[in-house]
């Protein structure tokens, strides 16, 4: 059971750090100007909510297996997310508005927040992994 | 150097040739007097002035010989230069005159101001200098200083270095050209040289002996003089004279005599104090013509030039180790050249770092109109900059890090007027359009040739191939000049673009008109407004032969008119299914204007009548506009949108959200972004299509312009609120909205337009202000470009600029005109860095910085909350004077001070807190309020000053004294007031001009003369509450009133509406809420403000 619940959440992380991955990559493509900011922010709100759904799944099931250092790891980022889609205001067209975007560095905070949270579920890949072999020898 | 002296004395004073004679001499001079010498050396350009009397002017104030100084150089330098920077405070008459010519630098003229510049000098008050004795004492020695300074410069600002550097590289130029040393005069072979050529063409000057090496450098100073030659001739003269013996110069002088500024420039630098040489006169007029080589050359060489001769010279400058006190000075008057840059500083900073205590100064206001600093560049590139009013700076000095502009807290930002109606305008036909191959800057007055073939961008750095075509000059028919030609002349310029800029043919001019035709327009009755002005005007729309026209009009369905050409009459095509718009027949709708005008004539004379009775009240404007993004998608174009209502069927209804209640009281105002994100959407579709949607809300009740205002905003289209609009209720309004459609429809425009902005490596734009959408980092996509808007950029400094004397900023609009070219219009502004705090200060442009503060706390209340917004701008005015008093001022007073060039600062962060947009505690309609929030960002500077501190003129006794005379009228100039209403007295008549409306107040006890001969009224109890217009009176002082109202009218594109008002009137009270310097219920008096600052500030 423990074994089950850190390999799903193993593939989890896994596509959420492909979901980081694709952030920076379209991000760094605005940057450079390779593509526009409309395409760029409509492909990057397509993601806002599978990512928020991925990281709470992945923190659902920290609680439900009772793994609370993981859990208590993940609830920041959790909320952080969906703090994020809450706040967009009325008449923005999503976390990411092309309108927006080039202004007060906004492009500059997102490529970081994007990087930190690469980081973070680089962290949490190896804690999975870790958990997982552990779980599979103690079977 | 030496040239860069000339510059910097020319800067300061109008004729800085005459300095440039004196460098030379400075060089020969030994280092010894150093220190003082530099002083004199200062001095010795206001010695120039009065040359024969140098001495003696000295020892009496070293200020005063600047003015001296600044008379020469009026003579000179006055034609030349608009700088007045010495004159203007100077007791010294001569400088005086000087100085009215420069008028525009205002601060760096003055000696008052600068502390700092005393205390480097030791004289603790730049008066003071008067006491130093160095000054007057040491003319000759006075010409070595200047030697020592150029050395220490280096190290210094940037600024001083800067402008001698780009002088010697000219001069340097010139040098090569000219194999004898002297030969300098040779301005046009300038370009090719290096600088190291330079330095060693020096060598060979008979400086060589007496003076370093370096000084080779200073040679270029030459130029110098030859420009000044016109006044500095008596002054340069004696300038020689008196270190002409010593000075080898002089004997070249001889030869170059001709040519020669070069020898000149030698002279007067070292001459300073030598007033003798009269031969160089005659020289400095040859001088005169050098200023006209091409800038570009004088930017490139500089930087290398500097670093080289500095370091030469340093050796002899140690004996200054004071190089820091030169610095401070330095730091304001790039202009003037290195060595004399010192003495013009300390003049210069003066006046706009004079001290100013604000509790105790009560008239800050100056007596005419407030004028942009003018930046600290070498005269020669200052005379090509871009003008003020199309390209303006927050900081005319750029600081050299990030950390220096944190710590003067104050922001850092361009204002674009881009597309300005200008009446001279050159442009270019040329095959190819020379770009950098690195950055694409377009080949501006600020780049560097370092030879015939080559140029430096001064952007990027990046050493580019000269074209051959390039290399033939079609204004002069002459080959081999590349620095000659227009592009390298102009600092605006426009160029007719070849194929490579059209992504597609370019688009005809494409109009369509969306009309509002529910039972709530029609009552309002602007319907035959619009239609009348359109018949009226038909014929001045701005297109050519296929230019195209279509109308809609809208309710709760959408019409469509078929004006195909062989129908007899227009043909309306109702289609009622709003929740999917389709066009009925595509391609009839949007016709040509020549081929089908008789068709449009009678839509357009039937349309009034047509909805005149119609019942419907709803109104679809969402379906509207996505219908004419439909139509006009396949081309591009210009949609007009007249609306009335708040949109309430289909896509895009909207729900009223103002609760008229909580207007004065709620704490903070809600609302102030767009309620839904489909206007922004469709503004973005429309941008992508090269379609500009421009609103004109002509409503009663409240509209919700914040959402309503994205399809114009992102679309770079433009806003027009007529509040209470209504045919009979409102006269006053109807008329201003006729006027302001005939604008509209006559303008120039401009389709499919992008704008780039480049600014020098190092610096970088992160957030835009206007109306367009930000396709990348730099890209502007603007589908319409209009002469009425104005844009704003914030900066930062990524890269310390350390070793650049200057850094440029480029605008490159390319757009197709209305009869089908593609052309580009570049603007380039040249900016001087430095790296000091008091320099930054002596830079600060108010205007620029108030403007750019209201559009940041426009960004603050929609993101963040109105009262954040109000905070924020409180704050930059406490933060930016503590910053001053703290880091700037070595001696503490107490009192609010500020500096000169500041001191309008508070008041006007207070009048925005008191403007609609920003105001609290009143009650203000939350249209009302996004609207001013709309115009403060995308209206240019002008106006925008306007609406934030309207300008009251007491008109009742109106004089042609001190008037201006434009085209054969006599326009008065009355005093601007100061907005209180002390300023007011009932026996007189008050004009305020608020930008989009003006007010003439009449007191009680008004003289009846102005009320006969103005009015055509027998007494004040017949003014009636509403009046809109003066009589045309056969009388001189009905004259002189309209005239002036007149002028004021033709100095903005929209036609601002007159208010006759007495106390009973209605709109007294919108007279009086602009009385901004006075206590309301709700906000502060200027006083008590102030009171506030000072308390924050000493904290």
């Amino acid at each position: 059971m423990e074994a089950a619940v850190f390999i799903l959440s193993l593939v989890d992380c896994c596509a959420l750090i492909f979901l980081a991955v694709y952030f920076v990559i379209t991000l760094s493509d605005l940057e450079c100007d390779y593509i526009n900011a409309r395409a760029c922010c409509s492909k990057l709100n397509r993601w806002v909510v599978p990512e928020l759904v991925g990281q709470a799944l992945a923190t659902v099931l920290m609680l439900v297996s009772l793994h609370w250092f993981v859990f208590l790891l993940n609830l920041p980022v959790a909320t952080w997310n969906m703090y994020r889609v809450w706040k967009v205001p009325m008449g923005n067209m999503g976390v990411f508005d092309p309108t927006e975007i080039h202004n007060r560095g906004q492009l500059k905070s997102h490529m970081k927040e994007s990087m930190i949270k690469l980081g973070f579920h680089l962290l949490c890949f190896f804690i999975y992994l870790y958990s997982m072999i552990l779980a599979l020898i103690n079977d | 150097m030496s040239s860069t002296d000339f510059s910097s004395q020319n800067g300061a004073g109008g004729p800085p040739y005459a300095n440039g004679p004196s460098q030379n001499p400075v060089a020969l001079q030994p280092p010894g007097p150093g220190y003082m010498a530099h002083q004199t050396p200062y001095n010795p350009m206001q010695a120039k002035g009065p040359m024969p009397p140098g001495p003696g002017l000295y020892n009496s104030g070293p200020y005063q010989p600047i003015p001296p100084v600044s008379s020469n150089q009026a003579l000179p330098g006055q034609p030349m230069l608009k700088r007045p920077p010495m004159g203007h405070q100077h007791s010294m008459t001569p400088p005086q005159s000087a100085s009215p010519n420069p008028g525009s630098r205002i601060p760096p003229a003055h000696a008052t101001p600068p502390p700092v510049s005393a205390n480097n000098y030791q004289h603790a008050p730049a008066w003071q200098y008067g006491g130093t004795p160095p000054m007057g004492a040491p003319p000759s020695m006075g010409a070595p200083p200047p030697m020592a300074m150029p050395p220490l410069r280096p190290v210094g600002n940037h600024m001083t270095s800067s402008p001698s550097l780009a002088t010697p590289q000219a001069s340097s130029a010139e040098y090569r050209a000219t194999p004898p040393v002297f030969h300098n005069a040779m301005q046009p072979l300038g370009p090719p040289t290096s600088l190291q050529g330079y330095t060693q063409q020096a060598a060979p000057h008979s400086y060589q002996p007496g003076m370093r090496a370096p000084y080779g450098g200073p040679p270029p100073s030459v130029r110098p003089t030859p420009p000044t030659t016109g006044p500095p001739m008596g002054n340069a003269t004696p300038h020689l004279g008196p270190k002409t013996d010593g000075h080898m110069p002089t004997p070249g002088n001889g030869a170059q005599v001709p040519n020669s500024f070069d020898h000149l420039e030698m002279g007067p630098k070292m001459a300073g104090p030598l007033p003798p040489q009269q031969p160089g006169p005659p020289t400095r007029h040859v001088g005169l013509s050098y200023p006209s080589l091409p800038p570009g050359y004088q930017n490139t060489s500089a930087p290398p030039n500097a670093a080289t001769m500095q370091h030469p010279v340093q050796p002899s400058t140690q004996p200054y180790s004071h190089p820091q006190p030169y610095q401070q000075p330095s730091a304001g008057p790039a202009q003037l050249s290195p060595s004399l840059s010192g003495l013009s500083l300390q003049s210069q900073t003066p006046e706009a770092l004079r001290v100013v205590n604000l509790l105790q100064e009560r008239n800050l206001l100056p007596l005419g109109p407030v004028t942009p600093p003018t930046p600290c560049l070498p005269q020669d590139l200052q005379k090509i900059n871009c003008h003020p009013e199309v390209f303006r700076s927050t900081l005319t000095s750029i600081p050299q890090t990030q950390s220096l502009l944190n710590k003067a807290k104050l922001p850092l930002g361009l204002l674009l007027h881009p597309f300005k109606d200008l009446s001279q305008l050159p442009v270019v036909t040329s095959s190819t359009i020379v770009r950098c191959r690195s950055c694409r800057t377009y080949i501006n007055p600020f780049v560097t040739f370092l030879d015939q073939r080559r140029w430096k961008c001064n952007l990027c750095y990046r050493v580019n191939d000269v074209p051959e075509e390039f290399m033939y000059n079609p204004v002069s028919r002459s080959y081999g000049e590349p620095h000659k030609r227009p592009e390298v002349q102009n600092a605006t310029l426009e160029f007719i673009a070849p194929s490579e800029y059209m992504l597609r043919p370019p688009q005809p001019a494409v109009y369509l008109i969306v009309l509002d035709v529910s039972h709530n327009a029609v009552e309002t009755g602007y319907l035959d407004v619009v239609c009348q002005s359109l018949l009226e005007n038909i014929n001045a729309l701005p297109g050519d032969s296929r230019t195209k026209i279509g109308f809609i009009t809208f309710d709760s369905t959408i019409h469509f008119y078929n004006l195909q050409e062989g129908l007899s009459q227009p043909q309306m095509l109702i289609v009622s299914d709003i929740e999917d718009i389709f066009l009925p027949t595509p391609d009839s709708l949007l016709v040509n204007l020549n081929e089908c005008k008789e068709l449009v004539q009678d839509l357009l004379r039937s349309l009034p009548q047509m909805f005149g009775k119609t019942m419907e009240t709803q109104c679809a404007l969402g379906p509207a506009l996505q219908a004419a993004f439909k139509l006009l998608s396949a081309t591009g174009g210009r949609v007009s949108v007249f609306q009335t209502q708040l949109p309430s069927l289909g896509v895009g209804a909207l729900k009223s959200r103002e609760d008229p209640n909580q207007r004065a009281s709620a704490k903070d105002i809600q609302h102030l972004s767009p309620a839904t994100d489909f206007y922004k959407k469709l503004a973005l579709d429309c941008s992508g299509q090269q379609v500009a949607v421009d609103l004109f809300l002509l409503s009663s009740q409240y509209c919700d312009l914040a959402s309503l205002g994205c399809i114009s905003r992102y679309s770079a289209g433009s806003v027009y609120y007529y509040p209470s609009y209504h045919q009979q209720h409102n006269p006053a309004g109807v008329e201003c909205f006729q006027k302001d459609l005939k604008r509209y429809l006559t303008r120039k425009i401009g389709f499919e337009a992008v704008m780039r902005i480049r600014c020098s490596k190092g610096l970088s734009i992160h957030t835009f202000h206007g109306n367009f959408f930000v396709r990348s980092t730099d890209l502007l996509s603007l589908p319409n470009v209009n002469p009425d808007a104005g844009f704003a950029v914030q900066m930062s400094i990524e890269e310390n600029l350390v070793d650049m004397q200057s850094v440029s900023f480029q605008a490159a609009l390319l757009y197709t005109s209305s009869k089908g070219e593609r052309r580009i219009r570049v603007h380039t502004m040249c900016l001087p860095v430095v790296n000091s705090l008091s320099d930054i200060f002596a830079g600060a442009d108010v205007q620029a910085i108030t403007c750019l503060l209201a559009s940041m706390a426009v960004d603050r209340s929609v993101t963040a909350s109105l009262s954040d917004a109000r905070d924020a701008m409180t704050n930059a005015s406490i933060d930016s004077l503590t910053s001053f008093r703290t880091s700037v001022l070595t001696i503490q007073q107490p009192g609010l001070l500020a500096p000169a060039c500041l001191r309008l600062f508070p008041l006007y962060i207070l009048a925005l807190l008191k403007q609609k947009a920003f105001r609290t505690g009143t009650s203000t309609r939350l249209d009302d309020r996004v609207f001013a929030m709309c115009q403060l960002k995308y209206q240019p500077l002008a106006y925008v000053m306007l609406m934030i501190h309207p300008a009251l003129y007491r008109v009742d006794d109106l004089t042609d004294e001190g008037a201006l005379n434009v085209s054969e009228r006599t326009i008065p100039q009355p005093r601007v007031q100061q907005l209180s209403v002390e300023k007011l007295s009932r026996d007189g008549a008050f004009l305020m001009d608020a930008g989009s409306v003006i007010y003439l107040w009449i007191g009680r006890n008004c003289n009846p003369n102005f009320l006969t001969q103005v009015l055509g009224l027998p007494n004040y109890a017949a003014v009636p509450l509403n009046m809109n217009m003066l009589p045309e009176l056969d009388t001189a002082e009905s004259q002189r009133t309209r005239v002036f109202v007149g002028w004021l009218r033709e100095q903005r594109p929209f036609f601002p509406i007159l208010h006759v008002i007495r106390d009973e009137s209605p709109l007294k009270a919108s007279f009086l809420q602009n009385m901004i310097e006075d206590r309301t219920e709700s906000a502060l008096s200027y006083y008590e403000f102030l009171l506030h600052i000072q308390q924050q500030v000493s904290k």
